[in-house]
């Protein structure tokens, strides 16, 4: 009976968490068209619902409602599998971010890896929906797309070894803590900088929106997909999204800290001040992709080996010594 | 490399102008219009929607000249002609197949007494092929439905004619 009361607990608290996500997915897609519309003069979805707010739910029902079609000559259980890895990894990557002192779903020691660990793995739902298709613009995307992630992520894990210097522990939540005097975007700001232009490039952003860039490969990896199986790619793509804004809030903005511990910011709960971080961090991705143009694959991959890496790794170099040279290493 | 161009690159600064300049055409009026409420001024000459119109006095225009049907590029026109007893020509059969139709206004040009014409509607999708192939009926109730709209427009073009 017991397991059953613990199962429960847990299922509850999965679902109070998911459910918040998942809204919060669909919110963000209509502010991402909205900012996009807005910054080219046009007036993006505005009809359904307040200022089109309900836009996301009305196309989610409509995509319910289309009819998934499975190529013939699809590898057919991978092909279906696809999509369901790519949206099970961006949700449960979820589990370790902490919104507050108190307010996170599993608050396990090695948190940053994990994260790490399944945005990693999330190359895998892109390079199955790829080769799964049989067809060339998905295949072509999901080569594309594989190789930018990982890429990308050689720079993004060397980034959060200097915010590991500066902290001396994997756990998310102590790493906002570490940030109690100082936010790390002050001393290791180029360091966000390079984070924010990997994390474009990680969740497949414009300007590295390669994988699906519309002109040379229709839609990429997406291409053969329809109905609920193309939205349950794009849910994951925003969660992905998403998560790198809270991975962004917590490595380098402080996470749920108010900006100033004076009386009227520090009464507001932290969660408001997490969310309302990571809103401004998404708001930039979205002013990002309506003005950038997008990046030839050989810009992309230069600009990852040949800048990012080795500048975030004599970054790693000039931390480390600066830190041991005034002794203010975190672990002895 | 020049130096100002690195400095560029390091710092971003073109970036950073284009982000100022997008910031600042967020809070700019908007080029559009929300479409369904709102509609954006249409031409006289506007090639919309087909009708047959009438003389005040309710006869129809059309005289079966067939002139309109000849010049139709598409040959989206189809018309048959009987003798009235009146001793007049008239049409028995005017159709037109909207989905032919390549709304080029050859046959508004042809017409020589101006009973066939497009209208400024161009609103009239339907749900089924069928709907779209127009009769005499239906295109005589577009003009008595558009006429007042049809007549200013003819007036206002017809200096430019």
């Amino acid at each position: 009976m017991e397991y059953f009361l613990i199962l429960f607990s847990e299922v509850y608290k999965i679902i109070f968490l998911l459910v918040p996500v998942l809204t919060a997915v669909a919110l963000i897609v209509w502010l991402d068209r909205r900012i996009w519309a807005l910054v080219q003069k046009r007036r993006g979805p505005n009809v359904v619902g307040p200022f089109g707010l309900f836009q996301s739910l009305a196309d989610a029902l409509k995509y319910v409602f289309k009819e998934i079609i499975i190529p013939a000559s699809s590898n057919k259980i991978i092909f279906i599998l696809a999509p369901i890895v790519t949206m099970t990894l961006a949700l449960i990557a979820w589990a370790v971010i902490p919104f507050s002192e108190t307010f996170v779903l599993a608050d396990i020691n090695v948190g940053i890896l994990y994260i790490f660990a399944v945005s990693s793995l999330g190359v895998y739902g892109i390079i199955m929906g790829g080769w799964a298709s049989n067809s060339k613009y998905p295949f072509l995307g999901s080569i594309r797309s594989a190789a930018q992630m990982v890429s990308y992520e050689v720079s993004i894990g060397v980034i959060i070894i200097n915010v590991l210097l500066c902290v001396g522990s994997l756990n998310l939540s102590d790493i906002v803590i570490a940030q109690k005097n100082l936010w790390f975007i002050i001393p290791l700001f180029p360091m966000f900088i390079i984070f924010f232009i990997s994390a474009l490039a990680e969740t497949n952003r414009p300007p590295f929106d390669l994988p699906e860039a519309e002109a040379e490969l229709v839609a990429g990896y997406q291409t053969e997909y329809s109905g609920m199986m193309y939205a349950m790619f794009w849910l994951g793509e925003y969660a992905n999204i998403l998560l790198m804004c809270s991975l962004g809030s917590i490595l380098f903005l402080g996470g749920w800290l108010s900006p100033v511990d004076m009386f009227p910011f520090n009464i507001i709960p932290g969660p408001f001040w997490m969310i309302f971080k990571m809103l401004l961090l998404f708001i930039l991705f979205s002013l990002v992709k309506a003005i950038v143009p997008r990046y030839r694959y050989d810009q992309l991959m230069k600009l990852g080996w040949k800048i990012f890496l080795p500048l975030s790794l004599s970054w790693v170099v000039l931390t480390s010594s600066y830190l041991l040279y005034f002794d203010l290493l975190p672990v002895n | 490399m020049k130096i100002s161009r690195v400095f560029k690159t390091v710092f971003m600064i073109d970036f950073l102008t284009g982000l100022i300049i997008a910031i600042k055409e967020i809070f700019k009026p908007k080029k559009t219009i929300n479409y369904p409420h709102e509609k954006g001024t249409i031409s006289p000459r506007t090639r919309g929607e087909h009708a047959l119109r009438r003389y005040p006095n309710g006869e129809e225009r059309c005289i079966a000249c067939k002139l309109c049907e000849a010049v139709c590029p598409a040959q989206a026109i189809t018309i048959e002609s009987k003798e009235r007893e009146d001793g007049s020509r008239k049409t028995t059969r005017y159709d037109i197949d909207m989905i032919k139709c390549i709304y080029c206004g050859l046959c508004e040009e042809s017409c020589p007494v101006d009973a066939i014409v497009q209208g400024p509607n161009f609103e009239f999708s339907t749900e089924t092929r069928e709907e779209l192939y127009y009769n005499k009926e239906k295109l005589l109730e577009n003009g008595d439905r558009w006429e007042s709209v049809l007549a200013a427009n003819i007036n206002a073009d017809s200096s430019h004619r």
